[in-house]
């Protein structure tokens, strides 16, 4: 075995949309089982099912459906995780499911993606519910779309389709507001294999990538990389042991760095607080650091004593996000519970939980449209909408907007009685589209 | 002070960094939200990563919460020599629940074939509920088993410790949302995202010690259901079962009646990682009986509280 076995690589989480029939569970499978990500057990497992089931050959889909109830209804449930891994690359792929519950889940595959795969049928190309899943990533600000055209071998792989398609799709994706490079597209047949990890022979006017060479190629750091630094503090190290004097006086905020980097001598703002001061080391239990970026847990030393705890946020001195207790957001509602103005909730930001009114529910996001438009507002919100709404919090919280910066651009609207997560919260309006 | 170590690169993180980071964050916040968590601690390399990244997230403090082992009594002898090591070597609390006591006392009856995986389940939940546990740190993967596969970072079980799939909460970004009522807890998995081999490549890159029974080392062992068994206090060899020495390893410490060791002559963690690499089945498709009860053995066995 020539590669090293411990040499790195990066990561790259994204999220596959698309509704069953579009065929995204056949183009999971494909890329397993293209990437021998599919071992031997588990594709007897997947034939006996077959088998039992009297269906002719293995169903793929199988292998991504992975409990009993959706098994026995053939619907998929929930946000699936997935992963596979090539010699350039590990992915974490989470699989949302296209009829039910569509926005929960899209949201929440979403939230964590660095890229969505978005499928259509190259029969039907873009229909509604990809314009509904394209607003609800563009929403999301998932920062690259691959739109893969599926079953292109049904439209005997016809270029003048394809193009027709994209064509459709840019429009789609420029009036949400992506950039035209951010979105690329890939004509695909996920059951014979074309372009997903092998280049297809059956398309030579397509001089793109596969879709898996395109996945491995793509740049992986985030926006959160290049913009100000912040970092919630979610605990409080200080070792205080008896056996080690020297570090009686060490006091250590961990976190992991939401965005930008942070170094020694950095100057920094502590909020809600607002005291400054500056860094005096960035470490991990590895030894100290010279900085940190976006994503990395790390353990920040200051100069000063200053009085900090869970809850407060670390940030750049000089672009300090807005601390304020009031917010104008974007609620993607999830929970069955309607949302009433007036409502009295929790709300979770960065590491902080505080109590929050709902004041007034502003327009409401229609995808039934062409163009997703902002309609009046409802008298309140439903599982699946999202809207406009302006929030009072008993706390002042330091946020960014949503587009500028997603750590401290987000929230969870939570239910005191249930504990339950009853809303994703975007703040500002990172969908700008005619109201 | 640790300023006399050289200062190591910053640049972006590669995938084990990346899920080094992601794991770190996760114990820190259930350290920050919960009143008393624990480690849910079997000696197997998943359990010992985790311990590990434990250690990595509140040092120099020490790991501010003890770790829980249920221990079926079918076990190698190798690993609770190791788990009494590692426990003493961090100065962690280590608490244990024996299955044979709940046996003894008539709470629980041994099964006729002999394995006590399933038994495991009732003095996990009894031990949670009598130590008021509110946080179960686990070591499971998605990517061992398609139940699994939807399982969430924090996981509510109700006050029966029952996973009910259709009622988790969605988890977006970071935020994990752990609220539970009393007698309520969250089962938590930082390692969640990662894959057997992220873990076999973390185990070489931190130099993390595992009990000696996951290399190539000779054995008295039997065949059954297709595994290779050794002979312990769960029976066997029964008739036409023959013991036989073979060159073994395991690739998961389970109850020793349904934990079947691979032929194996990998005796490095590099061959160890190759052998992995060059596999064509699952790591509990290979060597747990347990998962190969049904269709659906995870999923049933999740739904009553089980790990």
């Amino acid at each position: 075995m020539s590669e090293d076995l411990t040499a790195a690589r990066d990561l790259l989480r994204f999220a596959t949309a698309g509704s069953v029939d579009d065929g995204k569970s056949t183009l999971v499978g494909r890329l397993l089982y293209d990437t021998k990500s599919v071992l031997a057990d588990q594709i007897e497992a997947v034939q006996r099912a077959s088998v039992d089931k009297g269906l002719a050959t293995p169903d793929l889909s199988l292998l991504v459906d992975g409990l009993r109830a959706e098994r026995e209804q053939g619907i998929t449930i929930d946000v699936a995780y997935r992963y596979f891994g090539t010699p350039k690359r590990e992915f974490v792929l989470a699989d949302t499911p296209g009829h039910v519950q569509y926005t929960r889940n899209t949201v929440t595959g979403a939230s964590t993606a660095e890229l969505a795969v978005l499928l259509v049928d190259a029969r039907n190309g873009v229909v509604e519910q990809t314009r509904r899943h394209a607003a609800v990533l563009a929403l999301l600000r998932v920062p690259r779309l691959v739109l893969a055209i599926n079953k292109i071998d049904l439209v005997d792989f016809d270029e003048g389709v394809v193009r027709a398609i994209e064509k459709d799709f840019d429009e789609l994706a420029r009036s949400l507001g992506f950039a035209a490079d951010a979105v690329v597209t890939i004509p695909v047949s996920a059951l014979d294999g074309d372009n997903v990890v092998e280049r297809s022979a059956r398309t030579p006017w397509y001089e793109g990538p596969t879709l898996l060479g395109h996945l491995e190629s793509v740049p992986v750091t985030g926006p959160e990389v290049d913009a100000p630094f912040r970092m919630p503090v979610q605990y409080v190290i200080r070792p205080r042991t008896a056996d080690r004097p020297d570090l009686h006086d060490y006091r250590g905020y961990a976190g992991q760095v939401a965005a930008g980097t942070v170094a020694p001598g950095d100057e920094v703002v502590v909020l809600p607080s607002g005291v400054r001061t500056t860094v005096a080391a960035v470490e991990t239990a590895d030894g100290p650091l010279a900085s940190a970026t976006a994503g990395r847990s790390v353990t920040v030393l200051l100069t000063d004593d200053i009085d900090i705890s869970r809850g407060d946020v670390l940030a750049s001195a000089a672009e300090p996000p807005r601390v304020t207790d009031e917010l104008d957001a974007t609620l993607c509602w999830l929970a069955e519970k309607p949302l009433r103005p007036g409502a009295r909730l929790l709300l979770k930001h960065g590491t902080r939980t505080t109590q929050v009114i709902v004041g007034a529910v502003g327009e409401r996001l229609s995808l039934d449209s062409e163009v997703p438009t902002w309609d009046q507002a409802p008298e309140e919100l439903g599982i699946n909408d999202i809207a406009h709404a302006s929030l009072r919090t008993a706390d002042p919280l330091p946020v960014d907007a949503y587009a500028d910066i997603r750590a401290t651009g987000s929230f969870l609207l939570i239910d005191p009685p249930t504990g339950g997560t009853l809303a994703a919260g975007l703040v500002g309006t990172p969908l700008a589209v005619a109201g | 002070m640790t300023a006399t170590l050289p200062v190591t690169r910053a640049s972006a993180l590669d995938a084990l960094e990346a899920l080094e980071s992601e794991a770190i964050h996760v114990f820190r916040e259930v350290a920050g939200e919960f009143d008393r968590p624990v480690i849910l601690f079997s000696g197997g390399k998943d359990s010992t990563v985790l311990v590990h990244l434990a250690v990595k997230a509140f040092a120099p403090a020490p790991v501010p919460f003890p770790l829980l082992h249920v221990d079926t009594g079918h076990n190698y002898p190798e690993v609770i020599d190791f788990r009494d090591r590692l426990v003493e070597r961090l100065g962690l609390r280590l608490v244990v629940a024996h299955v044979q006591d709940w046996i003894d006392d008539g709470r629980l009856t041994e099964r006729p074939d002999g394995t006590r995986n399933p038994l495991q389940t009732v003095p996990l939940l009894d031990t949670i509920n009598e130590h008021r546990f509110d946080a179960v740190f686990g070591g499971g993967r998605r990517d061992e088993e398609r139940a699994r596969a939807k399982e969430r970072i924090m996981s509510l079980r109700d006050a029966f410790g029952r996973w009910d799939p259709r009622k988790q909460r969605p988890e977006l970004w970071n935020l994990y949302n752990g609220r539970h009522a009393p007698g309520e807890h969250v089962r938590v998995f930082p390692i969640s995202n990662w894959t057997e081999l992220d873990v076999w490549r973390y185990i070489k890159r931190e130099g993390i010690e595992l009990p000696s029974i996951y290399f190539a080392h000779e054995r008295e062992v039997f065949r059954r259901d297709g595994m290779w068994l050794a002979e312990g206090p769960w029976g066997g060899p029964r008739g036409g079962e023959e013991l036989v020495r073979k060159s073994v390893r395991y690739r998961t410490v389970g109850d020793g009646s349904c934990t079947g060791a691979i032929e194996s002559t990998a005796t490095t963690l590099d061959e160890v990682i190759a052998e992995v690499m060059a596999s064509r089945l699952t790591e509990r498709g290979a060597t747990r009986a347990d998962d190969r009860l049904s269709e659906a053995a995870m999923e049933d066995r999740k739904r009553e509280g089980y790990f």
